[in-house]
């Protein structure tokens, strides 16, 4: 019987599956801050709780107006999109004059605000929202549940469409533009304000996807952003900040690393990705795709 | 400094006049400690303010001819945050006893400054039974269950009803680690087996991978040795893996019938839990619910709600019967009575500070058996007292002579 | 902050300070104010590296909480006098600060920050699983040995008189350094980096310095709170509490010497104060942490301090107002 490091190989190829499921969610978060990032400059700190919101929209549309899964996909990230672009307009446009970290800041004491005021309303133990996709095939190796299948296509759908548009097309270009020459973009008769807007209202709107691909698998309380994001912090930071590329890549990456370490060696499974943060940073400082700054 | 002074001229006047009936500071003040907006709200919070109130109210309000008054904080399952409250409202606020307080952490904390400080600590919310162990108190008294019961109760029981394997998903912790092991204990010492476990880091949200490995090894149940949110999402995942429809058996250690509300009959239902109070358990436990839930907007009393009741009225009848609230007469006193309400008969407080009472193991319905809001539990097993709690000599409580 | 006033005022005010100090714990609940004191430590050496050299660092938990493990662990269980397990948390923090320099010093801005809170965590983690720190139950009942074998210091009131001259001390030394010309370098360096370099200043080295210098002060706040509140606890490691001394600092005015300790006391008198509001305590740290950087860049101290000095000696100038806290001028 062939066993690698004493685990069956049908096994190793399940774990190597769920850590892409769990890779997924990383991609998605990271890839939203890289594209706030790499347009506003601000380190969206409110990009946990805004995977929450995500996540709890889904639950209202579901329990106070009938609204299932599927259109919650849909409308459920616009509504966070839009109180995102609330909080841009209102707030974090005062602060693009000043110093970067003053946006971390802000958006620090932004997220504590959300966060209590879901905590007040909906109590810490969370809600439960159902598997809008039961049932699941056997693959032989594991037992993958259908639903977790969707969400791995979706996430890889919705990653390398956001590179494309980025990298690759007329749009994303004048966004890159804008990055690195507002002044002049805007001479070409482009309303960059109104693109940082919809930029951050996008990157938020990715987020909130998150949350709402999310509620079905984990429980939906205002919790479950405050700890993942200092995750996917690290994976940003070792993708390389604002590298889009770097981010999805890491996000999946990470996420099989992951899931490797919780069947070799479990206990360490929270630690590993700042593990191989700390190394990233001694190797290549700027990230694995980063260019250095 | 000079209030300290006074008090103890006071104290000391009393003293000198045993015949009256002595209550410092004219007002028997209760302290309810526990968690009001984190993790733990729903369990303890302010259902358990309004078991104390109630338990109040029955006594009539006073005791000794003097006022009962309940105060409560919110401790943010923090421990520093707990014992500033403990120490301000012991030193600053005449509380004469703190109750409840969840979370084992701040439950130790507390417990350490009622020692010193000789106050009586009516704990229903932490589950450490450390509390009745190492730490135990001459003044300190664990109501409502704790982690032996629910890993002896559920291993035990669960054996018995023909789950001889098991597998632990064991989170990574002090906390975890005991679960583990004195559930193990309990179902080798019932003739069981355990197949392995897995250790998983504290607040991961990600289960599949540990679920696919306690799935791979075949064991009849799956033990849940973690808390909270942790719980939750195993459970959760568990369903979506087809864990419990494929035949094997989950065990909550430490699920609260909130959890279940929390997770939907759908997802938790099979799922095998031990708990010391259900509110449809009988007659009298239903009739305090319904009092209970008048007041508390439709939510019944948890286990350790229930708890509170029974501690702070056990306390009242304490201080009536010593005549006193002087906390080692009346600790002496709760000692001697037997402890009878609606969810305890004759329970008998040890030295240790355990109260001994049966415990229940429940299994999780169908959607379909259940026939109303909160109709969640059937009984699978009766626990008594001496099957669920610890013997008095494998504690190490120090007031426990060898 | 250094205020053009005049020496006699100076006396006056510092005499007050002094004498406010001392009468305290008479007035007010000592824990209360102990607790303050460790929270005002912990934010001047926060302070240290924010206000005088432009890192924000979002993993400063990591030194307060580890040093408060280590204290509680070595009084407890190795039976360490107290003082000794002060100094060893205290060294273990300022051992970690080095750590993390050498991985995180030679970035800038928000990648500094994100590098330190993701270095923090990992010692969340740590801290965690270790076996020492007792998990969620934290290290409890840590005993308060008599200091130097004979100060007894299970009396709140005394030991308010230790926790105030340790502060006192530490703060001294922090008003030193920044008066040094080492504190001037830091000045320089948070001014214009690139003019530093070029001057021939070995910046990461110095940047290194003030961060061990911040770690260990930050690691003796916690080591002193672990003997005042007899325990330690996951609470102190959190990512949380990264935020909060953040916030203390934000709300009293970061590079002001005294922003810090007013912030901290603002900040621990709400959390004691409000205890019973339960959640809304966090909500309304969170307006406060949003209003304060919207509109109060300066902070209490960083306001009020220029006023201040007008009204004590009209007229004047202040010399030295505190920046509308410049942090780095440029992230990248």
């Amino acid at each position: 019987m062939f066993e690698l490091l004493g685990i069956p190989p049908q096994a190793l190829f399940g774990q190597l599956l769920l850590g892409l499921i769990n890779g997924a969610f990383y991609a998605l978060l990271s890839l939203g801050l890289a594209v706030i990032f790499g347009l506003l400059n601000v380190i969206n700190f409110i990009h946990g709780a805004q995977y929450m919101m995500g996540a709890f929209v889904a639950w209202m549309l579901l329990n106070w107006a009938g609204i299932g899964f599927w259109p919650a996909l849909l409308i459920a990230p616009v509504v966070v999109a839009i109180t995102g672009i609330v909080i841009e307009r209102l707030l974090l446009r005062r602060l693009y004059h000043l110093d970067h970290l003053y946006g971390l800041l802000l958006t620090f004491g932004i997220a504590i605000i959300i966060e209590g005021l879901f905590r007040y309303r909906f109590g810490s133990s969370g809600q439960p929202y159902d598997n809008p996709l039961p049932g699941g095939h056997n693959l032989g190796f594991m037992y993958l549940p259908n639903y977790r299948g969707l969400v791995v296509v979706a996430s890889l759908l919705i990653c390398f469409g956001t590179w494309f548009v980025i990298e690759r097309t007329r749009l994303g270009s004048y966004l890159r533009a804008a990055t690195e020459n507002p002044t002049l973009v805007r001479a070409f008769g482009i309303n960059v304000p109104r693109m940082i807007t919809l930029t951050y209202g996008f990157g938020v709107g990715l987020a909130a996807l998150a949350g709402v691909m999310a509620a079905p698998i984990y429980q939906v309380s205002p919790l479950m952003g405050s700890n993942l994001i200092i995750v996917v912090f690290a994976v940003v930071v070792i993708g390389g900040m604002g590298s889009i590329m770097g981010s999805i890549v890491a996000g999946f990456g990470l996420g099989v690393i992951e899931g490797l370490t919780k069947v070799f060696y479990p206990e360490a499974s929270n630690t590993v990705i700042f593990v191989i943060m700390a190394i990233v940073l001694l190797i290549k400082p700027a990230g694995l795709f980063g260019t250095p700054r | 400094m000079k209030k300290g002074l006074w008090t103890s001229c006071v104290a000391a006047l009393l003293a000198a006049t045993p015949a009256a009936a002595q209550v410092s500071d004219d007002v028997v003040k209760l302290g309810v400690m526990n968690d009001q907006s984190g993790l733990y709200a729903d369990i303890t919070g302010q259902g358990s303010v309004i078991a104390a109130r109630m338990a109040v109210e029955d006594a009539g309000g006073k005791v000794l001819g003097k006022p009962i008054e309940v105060i409560f904080a919110d401790h943010q399952n923090k421990p520093d945050v707990g014992s500033s409250i403990a120490n301000r409202w012991i030193d600053a606020e005449q509380v004469d006893t703190i109750v409840d307080v969840p979370t084992s952490s701040v439950g130790l904390a507390v417990q350490q400054i009622t020692k010193t400080k000789k106050r009586i600590f009516l704990m229903s919310g932490p589950a450490s039974s450390d509390l009745t162990g190492k730490a135990c108190s001459p003044y300190g008294f664990h109501w409502t269950y704790d982690t032996y019961m629910l890993a002896n109760g559920t291993g035990n029981a669960l054996v018995k009803a023909g789950g001889d394997t098991w597998f632990f998903l064991t989170s990574d912790y002090a906390f975890g680690h005991a679960l583990e092991r004195d559930t193990g204990a309990a179902v080798k010492a019932a003739g069981g087996k355990v197949l392995g476990a897995v250790r998983h880091p504290l607040n991961t949200s990600d289960f599949s991978s540990f679920l696919l490995q306690a799935q791979a090894s075949k064991a009849k149940v799956i033990g849940l040795a973690n808390a909270g949110g942790d719980t939750i999402n195993s459970i959760k995942q568990a369903a979506e893996f087809g864990i419990v429809s494929g035949g094997q058996r989950l065990a909550g250690l430490l699920v609260f019938v909130t959890d279940v509300h929390a997770l939907g009959l759908k997802t938790a239902q099979g799922l095998v839990v031990t708990e010391s109070f259900y509110w449809d358990l009988n007659d009298e436990t239903r009739a305090f619910s319904k009092r209970f839930m008048e007041k508390s907007g439709g939510k019944p009393p948890s286990m350790v709600q229930a708890g509170v009741y029974s501690a702070v009225a056990h306390y009242l009848k304490a201080i009536k019967e010593a005549g006193t609230d002087d906390a080692d007469k009346v600790a002496a006193k709760m000692r001697e009575m037997k402890v009878n309400d609606f969810m305890t008969k004759d329970g008998e407080i040890r030295i240790d500070g355990r109260v001994m009472r049966n415990a229940y193991l429940f299994q999780v319905k169908k959607p379909e058996e259940s026939k109303g809001p909160w109709d969640y539990y059937k009984l699978l097993a009766t626990i008594k007292p001496e099957d669920a709690f610890r013997p008095l000599d494998q504690g190490d409580c120090p007031l426990v002579k060898k | 902050m250094q205020m053009t006033m005049s020496p006699t005022a100076r006396l006056i005010l510092a005499a007050v300070i002094a004498l406010l100090a001392l009468a305290a714990p008479y007035v007010i609940y000592p824990v209360f104010l102990m607790k303050a004191l460790c929270f005002a430590l912990f934010a001047c050496a926060f302070n240290l590296l924010i206000g005088y050299v432009g890192l924000l660092s979002f993993g400063h938990a990591a030194y307060f909480g580890m040093a408060a493990y280590i204290t509680a662990y070595s009084v407890k269980a190795w039976g360490w006098p107290t003082e000794i397990g002060i100094l060893a948390g205290t060294a273990v923090a300022a051992v970690m600060g080095v750590v993390v320099g050498v991985l995180a010093i030679r970035r800038h801005g928000i990648y500094f920050a994100m590098i330190t809170l993701a270095l923090a965590q990992m010692v969340y983690f740590f801290c965690l699983q270790a076996k020492f720190t007792g998990g969620e139950d934290g290290i409890q009942a840590v005993p308060r040995r008599p200091l130097l074998g004979v100060l007894d210091i299970t009396d709140n009131h005394v030991l308010y008189y230790v926790v105030l001259a340790i502060f006192v001390a530490a703060f001294a030394v922090i008003y030193r350094t920044i008066h040094s010309p080492f504190g001037q370098v830091l000045k320089a360096i948070r001014e214009n980096e690139t003019r530093a370099v070029s001057l021939g200043y070995r910046v990461e080295r110095y940047k290194l310095m003030a961060l061990t210098l911040s770690a260990a002060l930050a690691g003796l706040a916690g080591s002193t709170k672990a003997i005042v509140f007899q325990l330690a606890s996951l609470t102190d490691v959190q990512w949380q509490m990264s935020g909060e001394v953040v916030l203390m600092t934000l709300v009293g005015g970061m590079g002001t010497i005294f922003g810090p300790v007013v912030g901290a006391f603002v900040i621990v008198g709400m959390q004691n104060y409000l205890a019973e509001a339960g959640e809304w305590v966090l909500v309304i740290q969170g307006v406060i942490f949003v209003v304060v950087v919207l509109a109060f860049r300066r902070g209490i101290v960083g306001e009020l301090a220029p006023r201040l000095a007008r009204l004590v000696r009209p007229g004047a100038q202040a010399t030295d107002t505190p920046q509308p806290a410049r942090l780095t001028s440029d992230a990248r």
